[in-house]
Formats: structure tokens, C-alpha cells, sequence
């Protein structure tokens, strides 16, 4: 890397950086550090799960998504993302627990053999609690953080940026393959084969497309790599960072506290302390 | 600053048989060398010998000796390699690194691996983005941006690698001619400032222009070689399934019809 006259004499730049790399975002919520923010994701998930109940989760979801995702602005998108993220699951979860709840008793409903209960209820409302708890907390993060930052935050920390690297690529993966397959099915509609009409045909449809969308996303990762490679990704030792993502003495304090409170929760519940 | 490649072949993981046999290649400072061939010649597979991709990063087996400014680079692994060597790939949107929000910093990934000062990555990332005329295209998320647009995005990440060698494949394929006009005056720059560029394209029209010397693959051997000039009105190119240049054709074309081809410059 010597030599390139013409290359390293610009007439031109005392331009920096420009001013959108690392520029704060909008709101005070947008501008925790994506640390703390994956922390208070992470852990409103977790402390969802072992606090159970119904009161509980819902609290979190009150204090630890809808409160933030009002200050971050987000709230519309939130419950859009949220909704689309979990409704599958959500409804499967709510009906099965509704309908297949072992040992109720108080029926509710009676639909030929099977039979709503109270107690099937509410033990499938507390799933449901639950489940949007959890997927409130991860929208939040991803509507609130571009990927990249918390990869250079990760990195400043001593974090292998391969790893964010790898974490960050495999969430991108999929609205790539999303569109592959919508491209491929398009090609192979052009060439007369059925992916609509009935069920079963559109089955026979779906078969030819896996295939390519599959092995074409191997090839690309493969290529993806080797380009990866070829730019000095896998060099050891550290990096050169253009910026990173501010951070403070309170939101590490934060980031413990939350993390200590979580595991006194857990304590508590295994050993029986608080039930 | 020379690549060498001395009887070099090359056969992938689980091939039945080489891809690359016998190639003897040099590329000395500030030359522009040109490698076309029909599909499936062997262009890439070369590209990713010369890069030393393959075999550390694709695997398979390599015979033969690359020397770097004399030096064996046997033992060299890939990142020691790649300071002095950088390829381009054929898909721009493979070539992006997906860690990066904005062009700018798509740009900056290869200098920031190398560890370079920061003010240092700022200044080759603008002279980059310059080159290629898409210093507008800084402040936008490379993974909103068209093929074209990605491939120019690609190269000038290349650029400010500063590289001593530059191996492309295919490196206009999703450009309109303005576009194959912008990377072909960032390779005639590159090599005017003395590093040796690879160059494998289908367009013969960009390798006319860019190209000093020339290779012709089929395959996997070199059957055709000299100067560039010499090579692109060879009139084994067609059989080889290379189509000539723009040029050369509207010249044949005229001479078939009894036209004085120097009146045509007119
Ligand atoms: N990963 C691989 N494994 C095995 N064989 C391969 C692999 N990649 C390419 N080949 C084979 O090596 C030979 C040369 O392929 P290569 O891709 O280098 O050709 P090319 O000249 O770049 O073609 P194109 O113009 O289509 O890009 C072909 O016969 C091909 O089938
Ligand atoms: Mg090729």
C-alpha cells in the first residue's frame, strides 16, 4: 500500500466524517446505548418468563415496552411489528391452552367433544402475557437500534466484530432469501409451472422453488466470505472505529442493577423463596 | 511490485478435473491485464488463484508458484495476502458487508480492518468515494442502492484498500456505459499511479480501452496471448467464444463492404 501518488494527494478533502455516521437519534429512548438497550430487552423477556402469572408480565409490558416505545415514538409500529412477530404463535398458544388445558373444571363453552374451561382461561391468558411481553421487548430494540451500532458498540467492548458480524448477517439473511423466493417463484410462473390454484398444487408449486433458494443462499455466503476475506475482515488485532455509540456511568450502573435484580428473581423462584 | 504465477493449476474441492492448468502470468506495476474466454473458460477461477482466495478461503488443491515481488506466498495467510492484493467479485451485493449503515462506512470496512489511523481511513474513504464520482452517495444505506450503484460502492471499497494489486472479475457487468466509463478511468488512475490491475470481463469494449496485455482462457489454459491490440483482432477470439470489440467489428464490418476504414474516424 505504497506509492499511490495521485490517490493520496487530494486537492480536495478536509471533509470528516459526515455528519449521519453515528448521528444520535431522535429520541432520548433512540439514544441509550444500544448495550443498554439489548440489556433491557433481554431481560423484560427473561423476567417475563419467570415471573409468570398474569400480573406481572403485564406490569413489564406497561413499564418496560409500552412506556419506552411511547417516549422513542414507536408505539403504532411497535403494535404493528409486535402483532405481525407473534400473532402465529400467540393464537395457536391461547387456543390450545383454551381448549386442551388438563384438569379444568369450570366449563365455559362446549363445541362438540371439546370443552373451554375457566381455569383453561386463564392459564392461557397468562401464555399470552407471556408471549406479547417477549415480543414487545425484542420490537422494541429492533425499531429502536440499527444492527450495526450495537456490532461497534459490541466491538469497543472487546467484542470479536466477527461475532456481531455473524449475528448481524444471519438476521439479514432472511429478508434476502424472502426475496429470492418471490423472484424465483415469479421465473418459475413465467415458465407455466402452478403456484396457485389448489392446495396440493400449490405444494407440488413450492417444491422446485426451495431448492435453488437454499443452495443460492449457500453459494452467496460462500461469496460473501471470500469478499469478506479479501477486505482484511479476518486480520487480527483491533480495528479501526469511526465512531461509537456514547454510553454513561448511570446506564452501566443500570445494566448491572437490572442484571442483579433478574437474578435475585430467578433465585428466588427456584429455591421456593417467592412464589 | 510483480504478481507471478508459474505453471500455475488449480482443481476445486471434489472437481473431477482441473479448472486451471499450466498458467504462466505476470503482472508488473502500473500494467492493466486483461483475461477473457468464453463461460465456464476458467476467468474467475483465476481471479480467485491470483487473489489467493483459492485455495485458502474456497479450498481445493493448487499446483505451481505465486511470487510476490519475488517472494514465495505459500505460507501467507489470506489477510497478509489481501494488504497487497484485492479482488472484486462479479455480484456487488455479495461484496457489501452488511455491518454498515451507510456508504461511507461500507467504503471505510476495508482500511478500518487493517487498523489504519482514523483521520488516514477518512481520507482514502472520500478520495475513493471521489474517484468514482459517488461522493453523494455517502450519507445512503449501501443496501438501498441499485446493482449499478452497488457495484461502484463495491470497487471504490476496493480503492481504498490502496492496493498494490487489484484482481477484478467482471467488474462492469451490472453498469450502464457511464458507469463502465467511471471504473474504467478508476483502473487507467490506479495503474498510472503503479499498481497492477487483473481485469476479466465478458465487455471486451472496457478491456480494448483499459488493457495492455491480454490473456485468453479456454479451458482452463491460456490459448491466446500478447498485446492487447493483438489479441482483441485475433480472428480466433470467435471461435474461443469471445466477441471482438465494438471497434474492431465496425472496422471488419466496413472493410467487408469496400469502405475505407480510416473514413469512418470522420
Ligand atoms: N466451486 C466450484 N467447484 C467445482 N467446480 C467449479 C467451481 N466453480 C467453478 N467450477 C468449474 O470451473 C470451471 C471454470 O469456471 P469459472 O467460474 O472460473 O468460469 P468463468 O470463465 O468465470 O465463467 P463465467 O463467464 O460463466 O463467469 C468450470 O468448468 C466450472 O464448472
Ligand atoms: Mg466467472
Amino acid at each position: 500500500m505504497a506509492g499511490r501518488e495521485r490517490l493520496t494527494n487530494p486537492p480536495l478533502m478536509n471533509r470528516g466524517v459526515p455528519k449521519i455516521v453515528g448521528r444520535p437519534g431522535p429520541t432520548a429512548y433512540h439514544r441509550l446505548n444500544p448495550l443498554t438497550k439489548a440489556t433491557l430487552a433481554t431481560i423484560t423477556a427473561v423476567a417475563a418468563v419467570v415471573l409468570g402469572g398474569l400480573v406481572g408480565p403485564v406490569v413489564l409490558v406497561l413499564v418496560a415496552v409500552i412506556g419506552p416505545a411511547t417516549v422513542a415514538g414507536v408505539l403504532l409500529r411497535l403494535i404493528r411489528t409486535a402483532l405481525l412477530l407473534s400473532l402465529p404463535i400467540a393464537i395457536s398458544a391461547f387456543l390450545v391452552n383454551l381448549f386442551f388445558f388438563p384438569g379444568g373444571e369450570q366449563v365455559l363453552l362446549r363445541i362438540g367433544p371439546i370443552t373451554a374451561t375457566a381455569e383453561g382461561l386463564a392459564f392461557a391468558l397468562e401464555i399470552l402475557a407471556r408471549i406479547v411481553a417477549i415480543s414487545g421487548a425484542v420490537t422494541l430494540f429492533y425499531l429502536t437500534t440499527p444492527p450495526a451500532d450495537l456490532v461497534v458498540d459490541l466491538e469497543r467492548r472487546g467484542v470479536s466484530p466477527r461475532i456481531g458480524f455473524v449475528a448481524n448477517a444471519s438476521v439479514q439473511t432472511v429478508p434476502a432469501m424472502v426475496e429470492r423466493a418471490m423472484q424465483i417463484t415469479a421465473a418459475q410462473r413465467a415458465r407455466g409451472l402452478d403456484t396457485e390454484g389448489s392446495l396440493w398444487r400449490r405444494v407440488r408449486g413450492i417444491v422446485p422453488i426451495v431448492g435453488p433458494v437454499i443452495l443460492g443462499s449457500i453459494a452467496e455466503v460462500e461469496e460473501r466470505t471470500m469478499a469478506l476475506e479479501a477486505r482484511g475482515f479476518a486480520r487480527p488485532g483491533r480495528r479501526t472505529l469511526l465512531w461509537s455509540p456514547p454510553d454513561s456511568v448511570f446506564q452501566s450502573a443500570l445494566r448491572w442493577g437490572l442484571l442483579v435484580a433478574l437474578l435475585a428473581l430467578i433465585v428466588a423462584r427456584v429455591t421456593g423463596v417467592w412464589a | 511490485m510483480t504478481l507471478t504465477l508459474q505453471a500455475v493449476g488449480y482443481r476445486y474441492a471434489g472437481a473431477d478435473q482441473p479448472s486451471l492448468l499450466e498458467i504462466d502470468l505476470e503482472l508488473r506495476d502500473g500494467e492493466v491485464v486483461g483475461v477473457a474466454g468464453a463461460s465456464e473458460a476458467g476467468k474467475t477461477t483465476l481471479c480467485l488463484v491470483a487473489s489467493g482466495l483459492a485455495p485458502r478461503t474456497v479450498g481445493g488443491r493448487i499446483r505451481g508458484t505465486i511470487l510476490l515481488d519475488g517472494e514465495n506466498v505459500d505460507a501467507w495467510p489470506m489477510h497478509r495476502l489481501s494488504g497487497r492484493i484485492a479482488m472484486g467479485f462479479q455480484n456487488p451485493s455479495t461484496q457489501l458487508s452488511q455491518v454498515t449503515g451507510t456508504v461511507f462506512e461500507e467504503v471505510a470496512f476495508g482500511p478500518m480492518n487493517f487498523g489504519l489511523p482514523h483521520d488516514d481511513v477518512v481520507a482514502r474513504t472520500w478520495q475513493a468515494l471521489h474517484t468514482l464520482r459517488i461522493d453523494d452517495l455517502a450519507e445512503r444505506n449501501p443496501q438501498r442502492l441499485s446493482g449499478g450503484q452497488q457495484q461502484l460502492v463495491a470497487m471504490a471499497g476496493l480503492l481504498a484498500l490502496r492496493p498494490s494489486h487489484l484482481v477484478l472479475d467482471e467488474p462492469t457487468a451490472q453498469l450502464d456505459p457511464a458507469g463502465t466509463r467511471l471504473v474504467a478511468d478508476a483502473i487507467a488512475a490506479l495503474a498510472a499511479d503503479g499498481a497492477s490491475i487483473l481485469v476479466a470481463e465478458q465487455k471486451t469494449d472496457l478491456l480494448a480501452e483499459v488493457a495492455i496485455r491480454m490473456v485468453v482462457l479456454a479451458e482452463g489454459r491460456v490459448v491466446l496471448q500478447g498485446p492487447a491490440a493483438d489479441v482483441l483482432d485475433d480472428a480466433r477470439l470467435i471461435e474461443l467464444g469471445v466477441s471482438a470489440p465494438s471497434a474492431v467489428r465496425l472496422r471488419r464490418a466496413a472493410e467487408a463492404a469496400g469502405i475505407d476504414p480510416e473514413r469512418l474516424r470522420d
